[in-house]
């Protein structure tokens, strides 16, 4: 025998065998969803970045005699009132909703992070009155809070945005805060504090990395969820304002004829459907794919 | 044995609050004093919120800054409701007006906020309430039908709940207003009676159906592997008694605690879906209280809602402790 | 006389994959069959073969499976009638396996409840079987919930519901796994009471000392099969099967001090690693000392308790003091106080004769290289984002974890996506103490989540000894790992003390473990140290009545004798 000592598991008597993995039974029904809401994800990316692209007409041109035509051949979306075409307006709409959709989900999380960072590392009391603030804002349901807003400071894309982000943020706050909280208590951090690492670089490389870890998959989630509330806040009139091609608008738009043109809802409806769930199902494999690495 | 002694839980004797924690009228009564405290809180932000608006609100009164009212007119306005006092003294007179049940006059309706309120919310509560009971019978019938059975139904099932759960209702109201109401003629396409009620609550329940039946199922799978199933079965118990005796009420418990928070998706859910189906109700009139910037009744609604809410929770908390004995004994901190 | 139970060449596949193959045994009225094996050798699936309970995926197959039924043509009824009446199955762990939100006399009604008997007389039944089974006050259990119960009581209800109806069979599944010494005792002589009553019991255990008090005939299993089997006496003390020899000398105790458990060679450093790891005394005299240190919290309900109360010792270069106690004792927070994680709420600690509690975090920092743990839950001590190379090289003193090897998010194609293209090797230092702990340079990238339990422990104490210390504290470093295994990582501890002359403070729950690893040993209870002195001293002239307590409850005659 060498100098160095044999690796036990080619002598190891005994079965010490690591746990086997569940059989992926479910693995290529899953992959087929996988694949379906990626395409669908990168379409509306595509759509959003180059709306040209996939759409060449133009989504304010106006052609009175067209209006309210039914889906066709021509249009397969549709007409509006004015006889724009809806697929263009649809994709067309994509870059304003998904921005507005973004930045509220920007604006939800930092302001989340500010506090669940304040709560989970600062100390008792400020972790006491942290807490009592996100409480607060639990309280208002939904997009309640955003609707307060609106109401002070009237309607427009930017105040749609700020709150729907600021409705998102006890939500986040809360679970930036808890993961905080367990990952300090974390064996594995007590561990580096025994390895006699400094606060600074426990919070750098232990702490922090892990309490953001899950949040990727939260953003995927809470852009969808954004896009909802922001497209109800257009549908009720409260956000960007016709004729801007724009879904949560279109919505509204199409809120009035409902009777006769139902496609003006259906289609701009139906893509915000399809993102979003696609946005769920990528979201879920993000969570599947990183929680079979960091199951304690 | 020393190391062998009961874990039940010994005579409280430290701060006031962990003895009021101890018991469970007393656990009721520190919920109930918190919500006073939140509830408070919550009526501070809108009034201060309420201040930061850009311009008077006593033009706002008399129709804006366009209607350009005389100089005098605006004065009166402003002795009436009290903009020339100190700020302080306002949110006195607002916070003393809380405690006697009322909210103010609203700007554009010139009526009381509470007596609005009071007749809006009604239609909008049976909304609610009737959704959430849609919400339940979805999760249940889909987690009894499809969770816990292998192979292709159990897929199904839960395929079908996340497309459920990922319905906004401005869509799925739509969809089931042009399909039942306009096209097949089954429904009244507005507001009418008991008939009127279904697909507005079917708006709001599917989606939270979707949602509670993933919580469910996620439980139930888990109740379903722990060692007490196979001990169940193990003295003699059929297995579809051991589903409803022993699984079931594990699955229904985070389903339970989310009842709460889902209530209040389902009171904003009311703003959209009341004003696609043109039903009375509170949410419709908080769309016009925000499109016409009428503070008063905004800060009402939301005042009420977060009551109702608040409500919701702690009846939720309730209904938690009546299914898990756990919560009735041991000392719990919400926190 | 005839079996109560047969089953001939029994074996038992999930999903096409067989995991039990061709076992036969029977029980014979009366009589108590002992079945031996490690995690993973078949022998809970045996059991449950028994009673039809393997569930829908399992295809059972056999030449003859009898209890009282032909259980391979039994219709569902006839198996629920089986179940309970015939034979009383009890699981270990009884916190799961009473339902948790069931009062404790609703679950053992239920058991009368399905096999008919009328309402009005359960609850005087449910009590006297509370009170056969040694549960004091049955009335007052019988309406509260098991987590209201303590560990032994759980398991003495769990036995009561399943001598419910007076089965002719009990077959109990690690029934006493998971309990402290002394209550385990309580639970086997609850057992030898039920035998001795004329019931037959069949005894399922990874614990030989537990088989051996009861079994008359014993079953060696691995991997699914029998390996060996006989009367109890003959197979313990004259194993036939090189596994069942294996097995034997793999449990530590008094008689294996000194001598190798497992038959993997010896651990041989070379020099450079030698003089790499060797861990540095920086004075004479004690390395750690402990005065009169106390400990107490507050509970979420406002009182105060004291979980140590002053304990005192002192931990020379290079021995292994043990702290020995059941759960509750103060050991763990003992070894928090001793790593400085901890500050007592009393008394002090030094280390190499400096303060060590009481000083700011900022003074304890740069000497805690001297002081390394290895804890009960390697896993969760690893930061879950890591492979085995960058936990390890996170530990290395003032070397900072290669700029290419990027943080790894293992996990499908996510993780595959973020994974750095150019990352390097690990460095020399990490492939040293990786070899040092008997694990290859290949382990490196893997991650802690692909490795089995002692490999994982292998990795803790890699990163132990990557500061060079002088002292490890071990708190239950082996209690979660299989005897063979368990084993294993005691020798090369074993070794590497002999090879680094590190100071060990050992922590466990096992007098066996405590006796085979310690110089001296000190005993906890309820916080407080009430002996203390070298190993055999304590566990062969115990002079407190707690220790005795401890000593007489290790079910372990022939096995100390045979030494």
């Amino acid at each position: 025998m060498t100098a160095l000592a044999t690796p036990p598991t080619t002598t190891a008597p005994a079965e010490d065998r690591p746990r086997a993995r569940r059989p992926r039974s479910a693995s290529s029904l899953r992959s087929v969803s996988f694949w379906l809401a990626a395409l669908v994800v990168a379409l509306v990316l595509l759509a959003a970045i180059a709306p040209g692209l996939l759409a060449p007409q133009d989504p304010l041109e106006i052609s009175l005699g067209e209006s309210f035509d039914a889906p066709s051949l021509a249009h397969v979306f549709g007409t509006d009132q004015s006889g724009r075409d809806v697929y263009s307006r649809v994709v067309h709409g994509a870059g304003q909703s998904l921005a507005i959709g973004l930045g509220a989900t920007a604006i939800g999380l930092l302001g989340a992070v500010v506090l669940g960072l304040l709560g989970g590392l600062g100390g008792r009391l400020v972790d006491a009155s942290v807490t009592r603030v996100i409480e607060v804002l639990y309280a208002f349901p939904g997009i309640l809070l955003a609707l307060i807003l609106i109401a002070v400071y009237g309607s427009s894309a930017l105040t749609q945005m700020v709150a729907v982000g600021v409705a998102t943020m006890p939500g986040y706050a809360r679970m930036v805060r808890g993961q905080v909280l367990a990952v300090k208590s974390s064996l594995y951090v007590e561990a580096a504090r025994s390895l006699g690492h400094s606060p600074a670089r426990i919070l750098r490389r232990t702490i922090l990395p892990n309490a953001f870890r899950p949040l990727t998959v939260l953003v995927t989630l809470g852009v969808g969820q954004a896009i909802v509330w922001a497209a109800a806040l257009g549908f009720l009139g409260m956000g960007v304002q016709p004729p801007t091609a724009e879904w949560g608008a279109m919505l509204n738009a199409g809120r009035t004829y409902i009777q006769q043109a139902w496609w003006m809802d259906f289609f701009p409806g139906i893509t915000i459907v399809a993102f979003t769930l696609s946005l769920t199902v990528l979201g879920r494999h993000l969570q599947r794919s990183t929680d079979s690495g960091a199951t304690r | 044995m020393t190391t062998d002694t009961p874990s039940t839980p010994l005579a409280p004797a430290g701060p006031l609050l962990a003895r009021l924690r101890a018991s469970l009228p007393g656990r009721i009564l520190v919920r109930v004093l918190s919500a006073v405290v939140l509830l408070w809180a919550v009526a501070t932000i809108v009034f201060f919120l309420q201040h930061l608006v850009p311009g008077d609100p006593a033009l706002a009164i008399l129709g804006g800054a366009a209607a350009n009212p005389p100089p005098d007119a605006v004065a009166a306005v402003r002795a009436q409701y009290g903009f020339d006092q100190p700020l302080l003294v306002q949110y006195g007179h607002f916070l003393g007006g809380l405690l006697h049940g009322d909210l103010g006059d609203s700007y554009t309706m010139k009526e009381p906020v509470v007596a609005i309120i009071a007749e809006q919310i009604v239609p909008t509560l049976q909304l609610t309430a009737a959704s959430l009971a849609i919400a339940w019978a979805i999760a249940i019938a889909s987690t009894l039908l499809s969770a816990g059975r292998p192979g292709l139904l159990a897929r199904i099932g839960s395929g079908l709940e996340v497309v459920l759960a990922a319905l906004p209702d401005f869509w799925l109201g739509v969809v089931l207003l042009v399909v039942f109401a306009v096209t097949l003629r089954w429904l009244p396409v507005v507001d009418g009676g008991p008939a009127g009620l279904v697909l507005p609550a079917l708006t709001l329940g599917v989606p939270l159906g979707g949602f509670l039946a993933q919580v469910t199922r996620d439980e139930f799978d888990a109740a379903s592997r722990q060692p007490f199933v196979l001990s169940a079965l193990s003295r003699g118990a059929r297995l579809g008694d051991v589903r409803r005796r022993h699984i079931l009420r594990h699955a229904a418990l985070p389903g339970i605690a989310l009842s709460g928070w889902g209530l209040g998706s389902l009171i904003s859910g009311a703003v959209v879906v009341e004003v696609i189906f043109s039903r009375q109700g509170i949410g419709q009139v908080l769309v016009t209280a925000v499109t016409s910037q009428d503070l008063p009744l905004v800060i009402g609604v939301t005042f009420v809602v977060a009551l109702v809410y608040v409500i919701a929770n702690i009846l939720t908390d309730i209904a938690a402790v009546a299914v898990d004995p756990r919560l009735r004994s041991s000392i719990g901190d919400a926190s | 006389m005839s079996a109560l139970i047969t089953a001939e060449n029994l074996s038992v596949a999930f999903d096409g994959t067989e995991v039990v193959h061709d076992v036969s045994l029977s029980l014979r009225p009366g009589s108590c069959l002992g079945i031996v094996g490690e995690s993973g050798s078949g022998k809970s699936v045996t059991a449950r073969s028994l009673l039809g309970l393997n569930g829908e995926r399992a295809s059972v197959t056999a030449t003859r499976l009898e209890a009282g039924v032909d259980l391979l043509r039994a219709t569902p009824a006839e198996l629920r009638s089986l179940r309970g009446r015939r034979i009383g199955y009890v699981l270990q762990d009884a916190l799961v396996s009473l339902d948790p939100l069931r009062r404790v006399g609703a679950e053992i009604a239920e058991a009368l409840r399905v096999h008919g008997t009328p309402r009005g007389e359960r609850e005087g039944r449910v009590h006297e079987l509370l009170a056969a089974a040694g549960v004091p006050e049955p009335e007052l259990r019988a309406r509260q919930l098991p987590s209201e119960l303590s560990g032994g009581l759980r398991q003495r209800a769990l036995i009561a519901a399943a001598l419910a109806l007076d089965p002719e069979v009990l077959i109990a599944d690690e029934p006493t796994t998971a309990l402290d010494v002394t209550v385990q005792t309580q639970i086997l002589s609850l057992l030898e009471a039920s035998l001795a009553e004329g019931r037959a019991i069949i005894l399922i255990s990874h614990d030989l000392a537990v088989v051996e008090r009861l079994a008359d005939e014993v079953l060696v299993m691995k991997d699914g099969r029998v390996v060996e089997q006989g009367p109890t006496s003959q197979v313990l003390s004259r194993p036939q099967d090189p596994y069942t020899r294996r097995l034997l000398a793999a449990v530590p105790s008094a008689r294996s001090r000194g001598s190798r458990l497992s038959d993997v060679p010896p651990l041989e450093l070379s020099a450079r690693d030698r003089s790499a790891l060797r861990s540095r005394p920086a004075a004479d005299g004690p390395l750690l000392e402990v005065e009169d240190v106390s400990k107490r919290y507050r509970g979420p309900d406002g009182r105060e308790r004291t979980v140590v109360r002053d304990v005192s010792f002192a931990l020379e270069a290079g021995e292994t003091l043990g702290i020995v106690g059941e759960s509750g004792s103060g050991k763990s927070t003992t070894a928090q106080i001793a790593l400085g994680l901890t500050e007592p709420s009393a008394g002090r600690a030094l280390l190499d004769g400096q303060a060590w509690s009481g000083i700011p975090e900022r003074l304890r920092r740069p000497r805690r290289r001297r002081i390394s743990m290895v804890p009960q839950d390697p896993l969760g001590s690893f930061d879950p984002r890591w492979d085995v190379g960058r936990i390890i090289a996170d530990a290395i003193p003032a070397e900072e974890a290669p700029a290419g090897e990027a943080p790894s998010p293992r996990g499908g194609r996510w993780g595959r996506l973020f994974r750095g293209a150019g990352s390097r090797g690990p460095s020399e230092r990490v492939v040293e103490l990786l070899e040092a702990v008997g694990l290859g340079e290949g382990y490196a990238r893997r991650h802690p989540l692909s490795l089995s339990g002692g490999q994982r422990q292998r990795v803790a104490i890699a990163r132990a000894l990557a500061t060079a210390p002088e002292i490890l504290v071990l708190d239950e470093p082996v209690s979660a790992l299989d005897v063979s295994i368990q084993a294993q990582v005691l020798d090369l501890l074993a070794d590497l003390q002999k090879a680094l002359g590190t100071a060990h403070l050992f922590i466990s729950h096992d007098l066996g473990v405590v006796h085979h690893v310690s110089d001296r040993v000190l005993v906890m209870q309820d916080g407080q140290v009430v002996e203390q002195g070298t190993a055999d001293d304590v566990f062969f002239r115990p002079r407190h009545p707690y220790t005795r307590e401890l000593v007489d409850a290790l079910p372990h005659p022939t096995l100390q004798e045979t030494a």
